[in-house]
């Protein structure tokens, strides 16, 4: 019995210092090969985001590692489901920094997970770089997070401007996303930028995520005839909305950002998606060598799948990572952390990266129209 | 005028497939005192045998794939209630109530989660079945081909739903065993036979109205039961639970209350995200005022 007593203190005793063990001491370069986490929504709802970062950011680290790895050092990418769930973003984080130690973090997309990680990774002093989450609060957690593409602002912006100039829409009404920052965030910043430029919001509907019906709000949209009607909300619920729009005859044109990225949105939405505009990082059509080569490459690898937005984003978040890597001369956290807040012209795929003060890219957005299940380049508008 | 009578419409929609998922709670409680929490995963599971039926016979827009996807996924649910009266239900029917309360939880648990681990949390897109077209009515109000469809075959399945029970020799011994199963037994009727069947009804009821929701709001997920499934359950308490008729009127009363939240809320400061918890704010005003549900009586006729 004693024994059996011995033997269990001494195995919570591992377990202990185990869990215990925080990267507050450790900020040191381990050497050897550079672990990086990946984590995001692999299961869940908006699955494609997670699996589109998670090739992206593979490929990458295959390319880095088939060239030779960073200054000799291979790359080992550790990826991890959250199941689109910010609880579980949290938890998923903390793993990979207590026990896997790895030296940085990629994601995650949707700003709302993203939001809860953040802080696990600025206490660990374990530098994150968001690939593609753009509300504005993702990088004021800390100084040790950072993201790849533009924010929120800009992109609510981008689409303000597009309705109001090339659209010339006079009156918009907005179905928004209540459960997701993202959505909150782009609605804010359309609705400051659409009245700036002479126009007028007639509604503003809410829905929730796993919302199956949205006529309620839709019937009440269509009374009050706008020119378009801005949705910033996520592929799963999209797809839905644009085939109740046309049911209920609504032929103003939606109005979208990036969360409608994803091939799944075409099984959804079918051709009620024709006539939609959205804001985007980058489009697999621009005629770059460069992003044509990235195309291309990614097809080879992944089975013909193109890549979007995301998987892109993926990507370019992994070799600005390798690029710092590269220039602190390995992963010590301050001096990793530096190197990465003192990225400048870096040419990504999805565009010119460098980053501000706030951490935050600044670079230019596209806006793409949907028709016949692709997304057609028509505009690229500049910060 | 013609914006009230749309989001009647719309109301009315929801509402004949909260109706159809609500028979079903209503009829296994008729029978066995039990609240099935299973059920609404039952609609979900129906919703998924539809879609692998369509997608592995490649059945584009037609009335016969429909029919044939809709009978194929009602099947298909009313062997899976049938499986889990027999092996999670049956074996603890004799303990105490709250010992099949808990079961039906758990089975309510087990599908959700293994249908997440076969076939993924995400989302999938449902095959279109009919080309959907839109019929205007009056001023700005109209209806699509989907919406006529969730009436016409609700409307039909309730009509054969009550030929069964009133008309055949099953319903007779269901109404029966809904009066007193031990009498029942004595009388020479098979109660288990009986309970299964009503189970088989009421999982197939469920599955058709997965499949036409799936038509009308075209994206399934292992989830989709849970919400749907609780507030079907409240529309049968607000019918009166065991009443068949109040299931139906619950289930309309509920989908047009939530729409008119939606739709008209805003003005009385109520925000439209609000709907799921209407349900649950009739559910409560119902336990407090009427607990016995509009249609139900203290001495009623369970089926």
């Amino acid at each position: 019995m004693k024994r059996i007593l011995i033997a269990l203190t001494l195995i919570t005793a591992v377990f202990a210092s185990a869990t215990c063990t925080r990267r507050g001491g450790n900020c040191a370069d381990p050497g050897g090969t550079i672990k990086i986490g990946v984590y995001g929504d692999l299961t869940g709802q908006t699955s494609s985001f997670g699996q589109s970062t998670k090739n992206g950011s593979q490929m990458a680290a295959d390319e880095i590692n088939a060239s030779g790895g960073i200054n000799g050092r291979q790359v080992q990418l550790i990826h991890e489901d959250d199941q689109g769930e910010p609880g579980k973003a949290a938890t998923v984080v903390t793993k990979l920094i207590n026990q896997d130690q790895v030296r940085a973090l990629i994601g995650e997309v949707a700003s709302s997970n993203s939001l809860a990680a953040a802080p696990h990774a600025q206490e660990g002093k374990v530098p994150m770089i968001s690939p593609s989450s753009t509300n504005p609060k993702v990088t004021q957690v800390g100084d040790y997070i950072f993201r790849v593409c533009f924010i929120d602002p800009f992109q609510g912006e981008v689409m303000a401007k597009f309705a109001a100039n090339s659209l010339k829409a006079k009156k918009a009404a907005i179905l928004f996303d209540s459960n997701s920052d993202y959505s909150k965030g782009l609605v804010q910043f359309f609705k400051a930028a659409f009245t700036k430029l002479g126009g007028e919001i007639v509604t503003e509907k809410a829905y929730a995520q796993r919302d199956r019906d949205f006529t309620g709000q839709l019937t009440a949209i269509r009374d009050l005839k706008p020119d378009v009607i801005y949705v910033p909300g996520y592929y799963q619920e999209v797809g839905v909305i644009a085939k109740q729009t046309k049911q209920l005859g609504i032929t103003a044109p939606l109005l979208g950002g990036d969360g409608w990225d994803s091939p799944q949105l075409w099984d959804l939405g079918g051709d009620s998606l024709n006539g939609s505009f959205i804001s985007n990082h980058y489009s697999v059509d621009d005629p770059k060598p460069e992003i044509q080569d990235f195309v291309r490459r990614f097809k080879a690898k992944y089975n013909g799948t193109a890549p979007d937005a995301l998987a892109a984003l993926g990507y370019d978040a992994m070799m600005v990572l390798a690029d710092a890597i590269k220039r602190a001369n390995g992963t010590e956290c301050a001096a990793l952390r530096n190197a990465i807040a003192t990225t400048k012209d870096y040419k990504g795929i999805t565009g010119i990266i460098s980053l501000n003060e706030e951490r935050n890219a600044v670079k230019s957005a596209v806006v793409l129209e949907l028709k016949n299940k692709q997304f057609v380049y028509k505009e690229t508008i500049a910060p | 005028m013609d914006t009230f009578v749309q989001q009647l419409i719309n109301g009315l929609n929801i509402g004949a497939i909260y109706a159809l998922i609500a028979l079903g709670y209503t009829m296994v409680y008729g029978i066995l005192r039990l609240i099935n929490f299973a059920h609404g995963d039952i609609y979900m599971v129906g919703a998924f045998a539809g879609y692998f039926i369509a997608l592995k016979l490649g059945l584009g827009p037609s009335w016969g794939g429909l029919l044939f996807v809709l009978i194929g996924s009602m099947v298909v649910a009313a062997i899976f209630g049938m499986v889990i009266e027999r092996f999670a239900y049956r074996p603890v029917r004799k303990y105490a109530r709250m010992t099949t309360l808990i079961t039906a939880i758990g089975v309510s648990l087990l599908l959700e989660n293994l249908f997440v681990a076969l076939f993924g949390g995400q989302g999938r897109g449902f095959p279109q079945l009919i080309n959907d077209t839109t019929f205007p009515l009056f001023g700005n109000a109209a209806i699509s081909k989907s919406q006529i469809l969730i009436f016409a075959v609700s409307i039909a399945l309730m009509v054969i739903l009550q030929w069964i029970i009133f008309k055949t020799k099953v319903g007779t011994a269901m109404r029966a065993v809904s009066f007193n199963l031990n009498s029942a037994k004595l009388m020479g009727i098979n109660t288990d036979a009986i309970i299964m069947f009503t189970f088989a009804l009421g999982s197939a009821l469920a599955a058709a109205g997965g499949v036409l929701t799936a038509q009308y709001s075209p994206t399934i997920d292992p989830l989709m039961g849970i919400t749907t499934g609780l507030k079907a359950f409240v529309a049968a308490v607000l019918g009166g639970i065991g009443n068949i008729p109040g299931a139906v009127l619950g289930g309309l009363l509920i989908g047009v209350a939530e729409t008119m939240v939606v739709g008209y809320g805003s003005n009385i400061g109520i925000q439209s995200t609000y709907r799921d918890a209407v349900a649950f704010a009739i559910l409560i005003l119902v336990l407090l005022i009427r607990p016995s549900g509009i249609l139900g009586t203290t001495v009623q006729e369970k089926v």
